[in-house]
């Protein structure tokens, strides 16, 4: 029923007109675009953070440390930044720099963030000392996940809608189509959309726990795949109302054309044999951008490098797109899982993909799956890229699906 | 084995949370997972950290605990072929 | 643009609240106070009971009964406000890894520890496949919540729609963050508290019904111009001061209540206020329970007098307005008529 095999009118979507982001292949967006081209991946060992299982373990890790990105940020030494925080008001600048933008009183700005590890990397450094030690007691306010999300908004001074979003890996796809919905409804003229996660000791043992945690570089979509690189990073994306761009004569980059958020309602972490949340955030998407599934020209896939995950969104892609699957890549084996960004960073990707009429690789892959016998690409490609469909899945059965277009 | 099998009961009520059943409703062979006792994927996790911490057994691979956790009878076979603790 | 209105209301709190048919306030004292819970059996399955922590087992019920109430199967969206997340398991998880050394932990607390367990845990009860969405911002978590799912009703994208806020107390962030009040003179004078609250909205109308006219919301306000951000909400809604028959306030007896009197101040002194902390203690989404009392009171043909605050004039109420805000940062205005 999706595929119609008919082009139909693309929705004209929300109109993006900037973006920032830092991730383990990247402090910039140019340094992300760089080492996307060159197929360049920034999956190592950990560093920053003391752990048992260190050894064991690959990450996206960012290499600056909290001071520098204090220092880098010209922040007062004396603040309560989590790392979170501090990623993400790098990201949330550049976006806003990149976009041009003067934030002004006298038009509705909003400021939408998704988190899921929040100030936890403060938390459990110091969690023990909280009662004790009065030096730790200001990380105790910056626990919460609104936390990092007011200190960024408070930076760029935006003062009218702020808020955060939770749904472990999906959050920040649901941030952008909040974002979305809230300008194309008229209740904000702008809004900057999107998501920072730091690595820590409680995601990074909380993954182990479930025993997806590869020790090698993760690799998406392979038989043979062992789990995935758990990352950090932060990306943001600036969205603007037409009438905003018009006046004031603005570059649109891309077009958030569709989104789709559904429900698997099949297990708390597990996704379903048949994908069916994956499929019905993806059918959503393509129904919001009146797109049929023969105008995708590329997917940026979740892509995470479980068994469970790849398995699963490989027969959700089936679903949708029967014999004629577009070109597909999960780009976590440059970056790594970055949790509540993942969907930002994702979303950053494809526009870069639509810039660069480019299809990133799906690095480390070797042998099909033998269920579905999907191949993703594997080399950098150039193409003609009009549509992109990206996929964010997590934990709760949350899955969200957003679709790029050319301006 | 008897005395093994009844701390394994005990272990599952106890590890997971099972309010409601007591050692007695367990079946030696019973299926634990899917229609028997219900339980799950993460039930089997919970499981394999108790075969390490308990009894010195490590699985690297969820998989490997499909066949191990199908009964009681069987869990207490292969603990007991394996055990270093 | 479609209407929104309150088609059921269920909270867990302080109060005895869940149960039917009215109920009597309480004062509440100390420095946290838990919930008063139902028997979560009624409404859970015992299999996926076990591994709920606090927060979840009052989301759970909580929204299966407002669903019962409207007579819903299965909501278009499922929308969820939480401040503080699943803290209990996230206080569990972490104690496990510092005790255990990142030994032998196991996954249970880590995967019910993620702020988007509660709304996850409705959907899996109900098979609900639709829009899931968690708004973790702090005071104006279950406002976030509210707002999107009144865009949704608006833009015709869901007829019915299951909102709601949650929080738990959880053991010890929350004795710190008590610590830090009780250092100043002027910290929150209310003891802390938990719940979860419920409402399905709907686009449809039905007798004697709440409409949800409107909410807003906003990172900073200064004092002195709370009253003009208030105004400009009201004439956007077409109304003025003298249109509101009530106020329902979360006061929490910190230095910020300032934001409540400079905003009394402009409206006549004899009009109700209510402050609902007093009931519920404070927590992220204490302002859902405030929605609670305010769908109460529209509910209830006479209102007892130790609910308000002061000693008003007026007893017929037909708009009420809600305002909250926390630490002089996120406020938010809600407004409600019955009709």
């Amino acid at each position: 029923m999706t595929h119609t095999g008919r082009n139909k009118i693309q929705n004209k979507g929300v109109a993006i007109t900037g973006m920032g982001i830092i991730s383990a292949i990247g402090n910039n967006l140019d340094e992300n675009r760089i080492s996307l081209l060159s197929s360049t991946s920034g999956i190592g060992d950990l560093k920053h953070i003391h752990s048992k299982q260190a050894s064991q373990i690959k990450v996206g890790e960012i290499d600056f440390t909290n001071e520098q990105l204090i220092e880098i940020l010209e922040l007062p030494k004396e603040n309560n930044f989590t790392r979170t925080a501090l990623l993400g008001l790098i990201a949330a600048k550049e976006a806003v720099a990149n976009a041009n933008l003067t934030i002004d009183k006298s038009i509705r700005t909003g400021f939408i963030s998704a988190t899921s590890v929040g100030g936890m990397d403060m938390t459990e450094r110091h969690f023990k000392e909280f009662q004790t030690t009065s030096e730790t007691q200001k990380y105790i306010a910056s626990h919460h996940l609104g936390d990092g999300t007011q200190k960024i908004a408070d930076e760029l001074g935006i003062t009218d809608f702020v808020t955060t979003i939770s749904t472990a890996c999906s959050s920040a796809a649901n941030a952008i189509m909040l974002g979305a919905r809230l300008i194309k409804s008229g209740k904000l003229d702008r809004v900057i959309v999107g998501g920072t996660d730091s690595l820590s000791k409680f995601t990074i043992n909380g993954f182990k726990t479930l025993m997806i945690l590869s020790d090698e570089a993760c690799t998406p979509f392979d038989a043979n795949r062992k789990g995935l690189n758990l990352g950090e990073a932060a990306a943001y994306l600036v969205l603007e109302s037409d009438e905003f761009v018009e006046k004031h004569d603005k570059k649109v980059l891309a077009r958030l054309s569709g989104y789709g958020n559904a429900n698997d309602a099949f297990h708390q972490t597990a996704s379903s044999e048949t994908g069916e949340g994956a499929f019905l955030a993806m059918q959503k998407a393509l129904e919001v951008a009146n797109l049929s599934a023969s105008q995708i020209d590329y997917i940026n896939a979740h892509g995470t490098a479980t068994p469970n995950n790849d398995l699963s969104e490989s027969v959700a892609i089936q679903r949708i797109f029967y014999n004629s699957i577009p070109d597909f890549s999960s780009t976590k084996a440059f970056t790594g899982h970055t949790l509540a960004a993942a969907g930002a960073i994702e979303a950053v990707f494809s526009v870069l993909a639509i810039q660069e009429q480019s299809i990133f690789p799906n690095l480390n892959f070797k042998t099909k799956i033998p269920e579905t016998g999907l191949i993703p690409t594997t080399v950098l490609k150039h193409k003609h890229i009009e549509h992109v469909l990206s996929n964010s899945f997590g934990f709760g059965g949350n899955c969200s699906t957003l679709i790029f277009s050319k301006a | 084995m008897t005395e093994l099998k009844t701390e394994l009961k005990e272990k599952i009520i106890e590890i997971l949370n099972l309010e409601d059943i007591s050692i007695s409703d367990i079946d030696d062979n019973d299926a634990l997972f899917g229609d028997g006792l219900g339980l799950d994927s993460i039930d089997a996790l919970e499981l394999i950290v108790m075969l390490d911490k308990d009894f010195g057994i490590q699985l690297t691979d969820p998989k490997e605990g499909k066949e191990i956790f199908k009964s009681i009878s069987v869990l207490a076979a292969y603990i007991d072929a394996h055990r270093s603790k | 643009m479609k209407k929104c209105y309150i088609h059921s209301a269920v909270s867990i709190s302080a109060q005895h609240s869940f149960e039917s048919s009215g109920f009597e306030l309480h004062s509440i004292s100390g420095k946290k106070v838990e919930a008063i819970h139902p028997n979560y059996k009624e409404f859970i399955s015992p299999i996926a009971l076990r591994r709920m922590a606090t927060g979840v087992k009052m989301g759970v019920a909580a929204a299966t009964k407002a669903l019962q109430i409207a007579n819903l199967e299965q909501p278009d969206a499922i929308l969820t406000g939480t401040g503080m997340g699943c803290i209990e398991d996230t206080e569990k998880f972490l104690n496990a890894i510092i005790a255990n050394e990142e030994e032998f932990l196991t996954p249970t607390a880590f995967i019910q520890s993620t702020h988007n367990t509660v709304g996850a845990q409705i959907a899996l009860s109900l098979k609900c496949k639709t829009y899931n969405n968690t708004y973790v911002h702090g005071a104006l978590s279950f406002e976030s919540a509210l707002m999107d799912a009144q865009l949704m009703l608006q833009q015709n994208e869901a007829t019915n729609i299951l909102v709601g806020g949650v929080d738990e107390l959880g053991a010890e962030i929350i004795d710190a963050v008590r610590l830090m009040e009780d250092k100043t003179s002027d910290g929150i004078n209310l003891p802390f508290g938990e719940g979860a609250s419920f409402f399905v909205l709907s686009s449809e109308m039905k007798n004697e019904g709440i409409e949800l006219i409107d909410v807003q919301s906003f990172s900073a306000i200064s004092t002195e111009t709370i009253h003009e951000k208030i105004q400009e909400f009201l004439n956007l809604n077409e109304l003025s001061f003298l249109d509101i028959d009530g106020l329902v306030l979360g006061n929490n007896g910190d230095a910020f209540d300032t934001y409540y009197d400079n905003l009394i101040a402009h409206f006549p002194e004899t009009i109700p206020n209510i402050c609902y902390k007093q009931w519920s203690g404070e927590f992220y989404t204490a302002s859902a329970f405030g929605l609670f009392v305010a769908s109460e009171i529209f509910r209830k043909n006479e209102i007892p007098q130790n609910w308000f605050k002061n000693k008003p004039s007026k007893s017929e109420m037909k708009t009420l307005l809600l305002y909250n805000q926390f630490k002089g940062r996120d406020h938010s205005f809600i407004l409600l008529r019955r009709c």
